[in-house]
């Protein structure tokens, strides 16, 4: 019906309404996307507690006492850093390039175990200063939230050693192509949180 | 090592789809670059103000931090995370719509809630009494 009234007018382009809407062989990246939005409401969850514990300190250390600042810059940067490499490394797979993919991958994932090195030193240096989850509601919250995305960071790594030992064996395959779009969601969105992490629990936080 | 041609062999049958997927998730060089820089001056700047204590206004400092990191995020969602209305139908986006709607619930009633309780229920500290006396 619609062909016809395009053919009796020949001035404008030929363009048919009936579109073949690109859709994916497999919805294991929209599952995965649903998944890191489920991921979401933990974080939400967890940064409501931060927002209603977070000034109460039963007498104990505050935020000002016990927060790091220029080691939580250095931290901020190994994550947006490492995130970025990812980001090469998935610039190298689309380019079939499997080395130079390996070589960005072992870099974001040595980055992001400084991270997590960096941050089980400050949880240790701070609960041997007797700033444990257990001293104030604060507390909690603060280990509780941080501790989660720490949590996040070492599955994200080890499941980043599992599959740079999967493309060493089998090479880029289609299923180890599709593995590597979802590990690299999830490494950009746990660097997204991380955002939420520093600017409202650590830097809001000494100010309120 | 590079392949002239966008379909290798390991690389399957091609489908419709597999293409505009692809080119959705892997972003570009520039992509990434452009990201990172915005990500590096939206980190550094609020780490400047409260570090410098470059605004007495503490709540002032708060509300420019959020700030920051409301942009920031926005930032990494499109430069890092390649959404975009085409990804996957807009479904993607659809999920995501739905998410901030609920995480801004979450935390915005949290906060509502728990400030009201605090000040009606508990009035542990002299600042609350003074402040919220009668409301």
């Amino acid at each position: 019906m619609n062909t016809i009234a395009v053919d009796t007018v020949h001035s404008a382009p030929r363009e048919f309404l009936c579109r073949e809407e690109a859709h994916p062989q497999t919805g294991t990246l929209l599952g995965f996307w649903l998944y890191l939005m489920s991921d979401c409401f933990i974080f939400a969850a967890l940064f409501a507690c931060n927002a209603v514990l977070g000034t109460s300190y039963a007498g104990g250390p505050t935020a000002r006492d016990v927060f790091d600042l220029p080691g939580l810059a250095v931290n901020t940067a190994l994550l947006l850093v490492s995130s970025v490499t990812f980001g090469f490394a998935m610039l190298e797979m689309a380019r079939q390039r499997k080395r130079a993919m390996l070589g960005w991958l072992a870099i974001s994932g040595l980055l992001a175990v400084c991270f997590v090195g960096l941050e089980i030193h400050e949880f240790v240096t701070m609960i041997a200063d007797g700033a444990g989850p257990g001293r104030s509601a604060f507390l909690s919250s603060f280990f509780t939230l941080v501790g989660t995305h720490g949590l996040h960071v070492t599955v994200g790594i080890v499941w980043l050693v599992v599959l740079m030992l999967q493309l060493g064996k089998y090479g880029l395959t289609e299923a180890n192509r599709r593995r590597l779009l979802c590990l690299s969601m999830f490494w950009h969105f746990l660097d997204l949180v991380w955002v939420g992490v520093f600017s409202y629990v650590y830097l809001v936080g000494v100010l309120r | 090592m590079n392949h002239p041609s966008p379909s290798a062999p390991e690389h399957g049958t091609p489908h419709p789809g597999d293409h505009d997927a692809g080119h959705s998730h892997h972003g570009s060089l520039r992509g990434y670059l452009t990201g990172f820089v915005l990500a590096a001056i939206l980190t550094i700047i609020p780490f400047w103000l409260v570090m410098g204590h470059a605004i007495s206004s503490s709540l002032a400092t708060i509300l420019i931090v959020l700030g920051l990191a409301v942009v920031q995020i926005v930032v990494h969602v499109v430069y890092f995370l390649h959404l975009d209305t085409r990804s996957e139908s807009g479904w993607n986006m659809l999920a995501f719509i739905f998410t901030i709607v609920l995480v801004v619930i979450v935390l915005g009633a949290s906060v509502w809630v728990m400030y009201n309780e605090n000040a009606n229920m508990m009035p542990m500290s002299p600042q609350y009494t003074n402040h919220r006396q009668g409301s």
